[in-house]
């Protein structure tokens, strides 16, 4: 038996930004169906590392960024709970002259928005921070921090479904299509229509893409992540590095969450695990860098799955081929921070048809400039293969 | 002709032994991991130090059987690459990954046999993590490994064959068995006639420990519920109902189990298939009845596959071991794995009747207090956990782990793991088969982050 559901607003993939976006979307009073194949939030939303970073982003991400931003510390009010998320700032250290003066570069840079940058030197890092080892310098941005990610996505779906949001778990939309008044998705023993289609499927979101006729050269990317036992407070700020290589933060019950390397995909390769030569190389500069972590032990390694796109930006914003379609995908390993101010945006699209919140560059159409508005009224799909995109 | 990798036995315990015993009779020379110090695994576990006590003081009725083990083992001499004080701290491919003594070592091998064993399976209890608590196999462990006992005068607790072979130890040893604390009714024990047949020596032997402790004077009582742990510190006394009646028994010590449970995250990161077990009540790598998984050429022998003793551990570790030969193109004698597979399905048998016997008790789970303890690494209440399986209407033991850091600890739930399943399933009203199983994550246990490489490691190719 086919349960039917009809609905102004179809989402497709219970991440943190469909998650926000249901839970804007219903503020707005409209129906929503929220759809997940999996959990909400089980995939690159509650895997990640947890930054709440808007330091380090290009400068065409940090209007979106601040939006953002704005609704970190609103958490408790939005959705019951704060996500463990701490203002701890977050420090950017350069191993040479070099990378000093990038981030200098960069704080000169991004000056308009508002970060507040602070560049700190060498004795600064150990006086203030208690970082020694191979490092110049840094720059500090005291607004950023980080959260739990396991926590905050699914309590955008369990506070989207307390708004009166029907979100569906292990339900993987196996097609959809354009009607003449909007949009037919399919699932086992399920069909939904809906006026609006949001595609928020994460590293599955470019298979929706290229049915309705916008290929994007979309790539999976596992990152892989250590955890150290609870240790006491030493670490009071979220660090990264310029250049890349490690990052880490220490949450408020001790232990230290190490991140850097890939991981590898399993043969189903909606999992991955990080690969033992990357842990161990992870573990080493992390003990090298942090003195508490010298005597410490790694309890738990983990990966996830996310989209990477080429230039390094998300697609976010309406289709160019098919309309009441939107996009908002492949946040290349930095969605975290950013998703809750894209569920604001996306429901304002839905809306109004436009955003308060500069999202051009982000335009899916950036990938196929050859690409033209057409009848994608014909367009269908099965999504029952596990092949991954190119 | 390139030279094949050797097999890798994980575990040098019943199965593990025997296992390494048949590659070796075949030609082949096995790398053997195993953490303990010395082979035997827990069951036959060695002191640390000569302590004065023979085998027959030290195993018991099993003396004869951990002597030979021991001594078969130590005959293999360098015909297997043995290196105890090991730890699996990661499973990928045809790849291993070691740890001994602050160096970690990458073992590529070619067949891998699991022998990884088992640990007590325990639900908590208001005071289950106070100074003195125990569980029954660790209470055993401190008898036989390290002459000594848990306390001056002990009761042990819960379910399980094992709960009345080691009271009865503990009072063979001279120390003061106070009470056993049987959570299975005596109808449960109807099985035992069932199992009797089957293997009267162990039966009876059973029994007779039973009848020993109570002429002893230890007080044995059977369905019980309720248990509680108190004491300002450390243990003082242990409260438990009967029929509807609170009692209460001071004693310092307690050993406390319900059953075992298989140590399966080798074979999770194996990459096994996984299916749930009835009997144990747990998801447990498939294997045939020869002890092949899943996957073309790892073999699960012992009970880190399903509970089912050290004696058929000792077959099911030489049933596997002969499954590798053949796959690997070698004599295989098919009918001593006739016989061996025979003799395992009439110790099967046997098995599920003692289980029945010693039930585990299912309706703890829904009965653990809010206030009590569940994940004791990342100290996590069992309101905690009812909380946020309302919160967030939470049905997968993954998802409940995602939330709220149960399992997430040192131990990796396995401590913690099977009460969680147990709560979650009661409070959404779901079979205990149908809320998931924790995935297995490396690593297996801690390790070190400072660790050091070995030299292979550092030569290893990094695209690996």
């Amino acid at each position: 038996m086919t349960r039917r559901i009809d609905c102004d607003v179809a989402i497709i993939g219970g991440g943190l930004v469909g998650s926000s976006s249901a839970l804007a979307l219903r503020g707005m009073g409209f129906t929503v169906t929220l759809l997940d194949k999996g959990f909400c939030g089980a995939q690159a939303s509650g895997v990640n590392y947890g930054g709440v970073r808007r330091q380090g982003r290009p400068p065409e991400q940090l209007s979106l960024s601040q939006r953002s931003h704005a609704i970190w510390p609103r958490l408790q009010q939005l959705i019951g709970i704060d996500g463990e998320f701490l203002r701890s700032g977050h420090l950017k250290l350069a191993r040479s002259a070099a990378d000093l003066a990038s981030l200098e570069q960069y704080a000169a840079d991004v000056a308009p928005f508002g970060l507040d940058l602070e560049l700190v030197g060498h004795n600064q890092l150990s006086e203030r921070f208690g970082i020694g080892g191979d490092v110049v310098g840094g720059s500090f941005c005291p607004g950023d921090g980080h959260a739990n990610p396991r926590l905050v996505a699914t309590a955008f779906a369990a506070a989207a479904r307390r708004a009166g949001a029907e979100v569906l778990e292990n339900t993987k939309v196996l097609g959809a299509t354009r009607l003449s008044g909007g949009f037919a998705l399919e699932a086992e023993g399920l069909g939904v229509t809906a006026r609006i289609v949001i595609n928020s499927a994460g590293a599955w979101a470019d298979s929706f893409a290229s049915v309705f006729g916008e290929p994007v050269p979309l790539e999976r990317t596992y990152p892989s992540m250590i955890v150290t036992e609870p240790l006491d407070p030493f670490l009071g700020v979220n660090i990264g590095i310029e250049g890349g290589g490690i990052y880490a933060r220490q949450v408020t019950r001790g232990n230290v969450v190490v991140g850097g390397e890939r991981a590898a995909p399993l043969d189903d390769p909606d999992y991955s695990r990080p690969r033992s030569d990357g842990v161990l190389t992870i573990m080493q500069r992390a003990s090298e860098l942090f003195g508490p972590l010298r005597h410490a032990q790694a309890i738990r390694f983990w990966s996830g799955t996310e989209a990477t796109m080429p230039d390094r930006n998300p697609v976010i914003g309406p289709s160019a081929t098919t309309p009441g379609l939107f996009h908002a995908f492949g946040f290349s390993g930095a969605g975290f921070q950013i998703a809750p101010g894209v569920g604001e945006v996306l429901a304002e699209l839905v809306r109004d048809g436009e955003t308060s919140t500069p999202i051009a560059p982000f335009a899916i159409t950036r990938f196929s400039p050859a690409s033209q508005p057409g009848d994608a009224s014909q367009a269908a799909m099965t999504t029952g293969s596990k092949e991954t995109s190119p | 002709m390139a030279e094949r990798a050797p097999p890798l036995i994980v575990g040098a315990g019943p199965a593990g032994i025997r296992a390494a015993m048949t590659l070796v009779a075949a030609g082949l020379r096995p790398i053997v991991i195993d953490e303990g110090y010395a082979c035997g695994g827990q069951i036959y576990r060695q002191p640390l130090s000569p302590d004065g006590r023979d085998a027959q003081a030290r195993y018991g009725s099993e003396a004869a059987k951990a002597t030979r083990l021991q001594r078969d083992f130590a005959a293999l001499g360098a015909q297997v690459d043995y290196r105890p004080n090991t730890l699996l701290w990661n499973l990928r491919d045809a790849s291993a990954d070691s740890l001994r003594d602050g160096v970690s070592q990458r073992i590529l091998h070619d067949g891998l046999i699991l022998a990884t064993g088992a640990t007590d399976r325990v639900l908590p209890l208001p005071g289950w993590t106070l100074p003195g608590v125990f569980t029954l196999g660790g209470a055993q462990i401190a008898l036989k490994a390290q002459g000594c006992a848990i306390g001056k005068r002990v009761v042990f607790a819960g379910s399980g064959p094992l709960l009345y072979l080691v009271a009865w130890q503990y009072m063979k040893a001279g120390v003061e068995v106070a009470a056993v604390l049987d959570a299975a009714p005596l109808s449960a024990k109807l099985h035992l006639l069932r199992a009797l047949p089957l293997a009267p020596d162990i039966v009876l032997r059973g029994l007779r420990m039973a009848a020993e402790l109570a002429l002893h004077g230890t007080q044995v009582q059977l369905g019980v519920s309720g248990l509680r742990i108190e004491g300002e510190g450390r243990v003082a006394r242990i409260v438990y109902q009967t029929g509807g009646r609170r009692h209460a028994i001071a004693c310092d010590g307690i050993g406390y189990g319900l059953n075992l449970r298989s140590e399966t995250q080798a074979a999770d990161l194996a990459g096994c298939a996984f299916r749930f077990d009835p009997r144990d009540r747990a998801h447990l790598p498939v294997r045939d009845s020869s002890g092949r998984s899943s996957v073309a050429g790892v073999y699960l022998a012992g009970d880190g596959a399903r509970i089912a003793g050290a004696d058929a551990a000792e077959l099911a570790g030489e049933r596997a071991a002969l499954a590798l030969l053949e796959d690997r193109g070698l004599p295989h004698a098919p009918a001593r794995a006739a016989s061996l597979e025979r003799r395992l399905v009439r110790i099967g048998r046997l098995r599920d009747a003692l289980e029945a016997a010693f039930p585990f008790p299912a309706h703890w789970g829904a009965d653990i207090a809010d206030d009590t303890l569940l994940c004791r690494c990342e100290d996590i209440s069992a309101g905690d956990a009812r909380r946020a399986i309302g919160h967030f209407s939470l049905t997968d033991v993954n998802r409940l782990k995602a939330v709220t850091r149960i399992g997430m600890g040192r131990c990796q739930g396995r401590m913690c793991g099977a009460a969680a399943a147990e709560l979650l399933a009661a409070q959404t009203g779901r079979d205990i088969g149908a809320v998931g199983r924790l995935r297995a994550q490396a690593p297996i246990k801690p390790i070190p982050l400072a660790m050091s490489l070995s030299v292979d490691e550092r030569q290893h190719d990094p695209a690996h």
